[in-house]
């Protein structure tokens, strides 16, 4: 059944296009990836000539939250996860994304338009995945 | 120096996008994974919109085969579908679902000063850190 009344189709294909738009960008003028796992994940190896870039994008994507309450109220941040879980979750993530080699923004947005194999699999099993975890943690295995 | 500057604004203008679409919100992520109660689906056009847009983008890159700068492209070139690609995305997915949160809106969120948040880029930071001593350690066993 749809939720209607959360249904924000205008927002989220807005706020879409513009996740594109930086991908985008970031493709054509620097030749990379924006894949949040990939080039945070990259921070680690301390590359010489390979950090500046990484670290860079980083602080953009830590200084949005900021330019975006210069001008108005952020919109509701609503977590019910308790902090332990979002431990495991965050170790999770961080474990999963790298050996998986992306993220939703790596594999789903870069990987779905450049139409790598590799990430329409990776994005289907973390979509599904992500799904039957939260079927589980919601209703219980039956 | 220009890269940078290229790599802060393309981060900027993702995470800016991240929090107009929704995908900020942890509740609304696990709304839209949650297909069968109240299925809330925005996510999907936030999906929708930056591919969008990405297919372009990358058709447009492959197309002149180097940067509008003249740099290489660093595209990725495995074809193959091993078990670190699906093992990696089956844990992040289970990750993903439990929190709502992926790398990208977890960095804006933790950004943005909420605790749970930073809880979890945390953890997931020591994933990515164990990852790369883990892969030292199998590197130097080859």
């Amino acid at each position: 059944m749809i939720d209607w009344q959360s249904f924000t189709p205008i927002s989220a294909l807005a706020g879409g296009a513009i996740i594109g738009l930086a991908t985008a960008f970031l493709l054509i003028f620097a030749g990379r990836i924006a894949g949040i796992s990939g080039i945070v994940g990259g921070l680690f190896r301390l590359q010489k000539g390979d950090f500046g870039w990484r670290a860079a994008f980083v602080a953009g994507l830590l200084l949005a939250p900021w330019l975006w309450r210069w001008f108005d109220e952020l919109p509701a941040i609503q977590v019910e996860t308790s902090h332990g879980l979002l431990a495991l979750a965050g170790l999770i993530v961080g474990l999963g994304t790298r050996y998986g080699s992306g993220c939703t923004s790596g594999h789903g947005v870069c990987g779905l338009s450049r139409l790598s194999p590799r990430s329409i699999v990776a994005t289907l099993l973390f979509m599904t995945m992500g799904m039957i975890t939260v079927y589980v943690i919601r209703h219980g295995l039956y | 120096m220009l890269i940078q500057l290229i790599a802060l604004l393309s981060g900027l203008v993702f995470g800016i996008g991240l929090i107009l679409s929704g995908m900020a919100n942890p509740a609304k992520v696990l709304a839209f994974l949650d297909v069968t109660e109240q299925w809330d689906p925005s996510l999907a056009f936030v999906m929708a919109g930056a591919v969008g847009v990405g297919f372009f983008a990358f058709r447009l890159a492959k197309k002149r085969g180097q940067t509008l700068l003249a740099s290489p492209l660093h595209l990725p070139t495995s074809n193959i579908l091993d078990h670190r690609l699906i093992l990696g995305s089956i844990a992040f997915g289970v990750g993903w679902g439990i929190a709502g949160i992926c790398p990208g809106p977890g960095l804006v969120l933790a950004a943005s000063g909420h605790s749970g948040a930073i809880i979890f880029v945390v953890a997931m930071l020591s994933g990515m850190v164990i990852f790369d001593q883990l892969e030292k350690h199998r590197m130097r066993r080859h």
